[in-house]
């Protein structure tokens, strides 16, 4: 009966560790340093996951940039889930770590954790998505604004039409980031905002629906789009997975990407970068992930008690087809 | 079903008394449902050398779904429950990439099927873990299979170390994305696999000893049967059926997605055998009705797509028809809906079936 309790124990141990995957992921664990004694600073950072590949960049940024910066850093992954994150942020709250930097996994729902931050003197940085809170909450937020790349996304597909000589009527299909998630609803928003402005008449967004920022969620979405809108003649998808696994569904459907429909993304991950090479995609808008250094920066500010700016944005850039194979060999992610 | 000799109404009566009708006329309805909005819904035409069209791509994108959903009635049908499929998935589909994308010629047949051949042995040796914890060890079905599905995840992503592996490798694109006789292959693999299930568990006297551990473990241990090596045996095959969805959902993309393959795909099996008409408190199943209750999922999913629900209230549409479609499951729920109204209408001799009637024919698994 012992032997089957203690095997008991070891299971549930064994998932209660894994939910917390995160902590077994620490760079270094020199925790006795981590007081606010030390001079060596401890920052503990929650990601939100490594669903894309420009998750992955961005979390390698950052890993690289504490060690190059000599930052202890508690690095913990939170698998899509705010509960996650959220027992994350408590833990480092716990620990006493020196900065907390954090990308939120949805926008809503975390004044209670910046508060308990706040009470414990540490001060909150937000990396790449902000969030609907009280502002005084954190001190800044380094990232890119995603509004401004919905905008910058319609103003490329104008760019777009033109190269390719599309006359008529523009219907666009739009591949939506996670339900709820600030760059999924940024990113409509800003797109909305100029086709509103500029091209009422003409343009269109015949379907929209998420595809939860993954390839097999872009496929099976567009898929079903192109049956129930045989004549979309644009895509426009929030990250360049979902845009890539639409490409399936397209050559599927027997059409040409990049020709048949015309494809916008975002982000400019490699894979997205080949396929623009290839023309199947026709143009991409930079979301840079590679801002570990930015953050490092800021991080060092904070604790020497200097101001910041509200937002640090993040340098980034467009790029049409003609200029994907130049680009091609310098992405790193 | 019913003699030559058997009025309309009877037959109608055991037309709708048969274990399939429910889900069978959901799955109809379904689909009609999108005819408004789609006229050309039901069209299937020629693209490229391979049929292409709503239904194609509906049994194509549930491939994955109905493989695992089968493997989960086996379990289920022992009175277990298996969380860990989706990490399985997940595993499956990271091992084989990865290990592909690392070959030289990632075209070459034998590294693709090596490659396989690893992928499938890790998701069995996920499920002989399982069948161990569960037989062995006695430990509870939902935890022992929690295990893997929580820390199998972290696996996959340790494999593929966080990253989406993307391949290029044509034989492997076949298994999860490719036509063959102008058909999606994965049409072949699903039904290779339901045959070959239906066969073991319904021509040999696999099934009956399976229902029978479902029904009473102890019982059946009383009277000869190895009940251990059963459950065993299910959790393994669930397991492989969880590994070969795995090499559909990675080759379907052309990519390892240890973050997303297969996420809550083990809830969506879980609904769909119980849609089907499969008890979960074990005892008894049917394979057909798994089938189609993972084929209502799918086109429930598709349907999302293609009427334009608005995307933040994708999962009420889905809770609301799941419900529905629960409550025409239910003898009793019927009973008190149709009946009732049955014979406040007609005064007709067929009067639709009280509920203790209805209750065991209901429950009758073939």
């Amino acid at each position: 009966m012992l032997n089957r309790r203690n095997f008991l124990t070891a299971a549930v141990g064994v998932v209660a560790a894994s939910g917390l995957a995160a902590c077994a992921k620490e760079d270094d664990s020199s925790t006795g340093t981590s007081t606010s004694g030390g001079k060596k600073i401890t920052l503990g950072f929650s990601q939100v996951g490594s669903e894309s590949g420009w998750r992955s960049a961005n979390t390698d940024s950052v890993k690289a940039a504490a060690k190059e910066a000599g930052y202890t850093l508690k690095f913990s992954d939170a698998q899509q889930k705010q509960e996650n994150q959220i027992s994350a942020l408590r833990s480092y709250i716990a620990q006493k770590v020196d900065v907390i930097a954090f990308s939120p996994v949805v926008v809503t729902g975390w004044d209670a954790i910046l508060k308990e931050a706040k009470a414990a003197k540490i001060p909150v940085v937000l990396t790449d998505r902000s969030v609907e809170s009280d502002e005084s909450l954190f001190v800044t937020l380094v990232g890119s604004d995603f509004t401004d790349e919905g905008r910058r996304a319609a103003k490329i597909l104008e760019k777009v039409l033109e190269t390719a000589g599309h006359k008529g009527k523009v219907k666009i299909a739009q591949l939506e980031g996670t339900t709820g998630a600030a760059p999924a609803i940024e990113r409509a928003k800003g797109f909305k905002e100029i086709m509103d402005a500029e091209h009422k008449d003409d343009w269109e967004i015949v379907v929209t629906q998420t595809g939860d920022f993954t390839r097999a969620g872009g496929k099976q979405v567009m898929a079903a789009f192109l049956q129930s809108d045989p004549d979309i003649n644009v895509l426009y998808a929030h990250n360049d997975d979902m845009g890539l696994g639409a490409i399936q569904a397209i050559e599927a459907a027997g059409k040409k990407p990049g020709k048949d429909i015309l494809i916008v993304t975002v982000d400019g991950v490699k894979d997205g970068f080949i396929a623009m090479s290839e023309g199947k995609i026709n143009a991409i808008v930079e979301c840079n992930p590679l801002l570990g250094p930015q953050l490092m920066e800021v991080v060092q500010k904070v604790k020497d008690g200097e101001t910041v700016e509200r937002w640090i944005k993040t340098e980034e850039s467009d790029f049409m087809q003609d200029q994907a194979k130049d680009a091609l060999p310098t992405r790193k992610y | 079903m019913s003699t030559p000799s058997v009025t309309t109404p009877s037959r109608w009566r055991a037309l709708t008394h048969h274990h399939l009708f429910w889900p069978v006329a959901v799955l109809v309805a379904l689909l009609l449902v999108n005819v408004p909005f789609t006229p050309d819904f039901f069209s299937i035409k020629m693209t490229d050398g391979h049929l292409y069209g709503s239904l194609v791509s509906i049994v194509l994108f549930g491939s994955p779904l109905i493989l695992v959903a089968v493997g989960m009635t086996l379990v289920i049908a022992t009175g277990g429950i298996d969380l860990s499929v989706g990490a399985v998935v997940a595993i499956t589909g990271a091992l084989t990439c990865s290990y592909i994308s690392d070959q030289a010629d990632q075209n070459a047949l034998s590294g693709v099927f090596l490659a396989m051949g690893i992928g499938l042995v890790a998701a069995v040796v996920c499920g002989l873990w399982n069948g161990f914890l569960v037989a062995r060890m006695g430990i509870q079905p939902i935890i022992a299979t929690l295990i893997i599905m929580v820390a199998g995840r972290g696996v996959a992503q340790l494999i593929t170390d966080g990253q989406i592996i993307t391949i290029n490798s044509e034989p492997y694109k076949l298994i999860g994305g490719g036509y063959w006789l102008t058909l999606p292959f994965s049409i072949f693999v699903v039904a290779a696999v339901v045959a070959v299930t239906v066969a073991l568990t319904r021509r040999t006297a696999l099934g009956l000893l399976v229902e029978s551990v479902g029904g009473n473990a102890e019982a059946s241990r009383l009277v000869g049967i190895r009940s251990m090596r059963i459950k065993i045996m299910v959790y393994m095959f669930c397991a492989l059926c969880a590994g070969i969805a795995g090499l559909m959902i990675s080759s379907n993309t052309s990519a390892a997605d240890g973050n997303n393959a297969g996420l809550w795909i083990e809830l969506d099996a879980i609904l769909a055998v119980v849609i089907g008409g499969t008890s979960l408190l074990g005892g008894r199943f049917s394979i057909g009705g798994t089938v189609i209750g993972a084929l209502v999922i799918q086109t429930l999913t598709t349907t999302i797509y293609t009427i334009g629900v608005p995307t933040q209230t994708n999962l009420v549409f889905k809770a609301v028809v799941v419900i529905v479609v629960c409550l025409l499951q239910s003898p009793k729920f019927r009973a008190k809906v149709f009946g009732a109204k049955g014979r406040g209408k007609t005064a007709a001799p067929a009067a639709p079936a009280t509920p203790a009637d209805a209750a065991p024919k209901m429950e009758v698994s073939r």
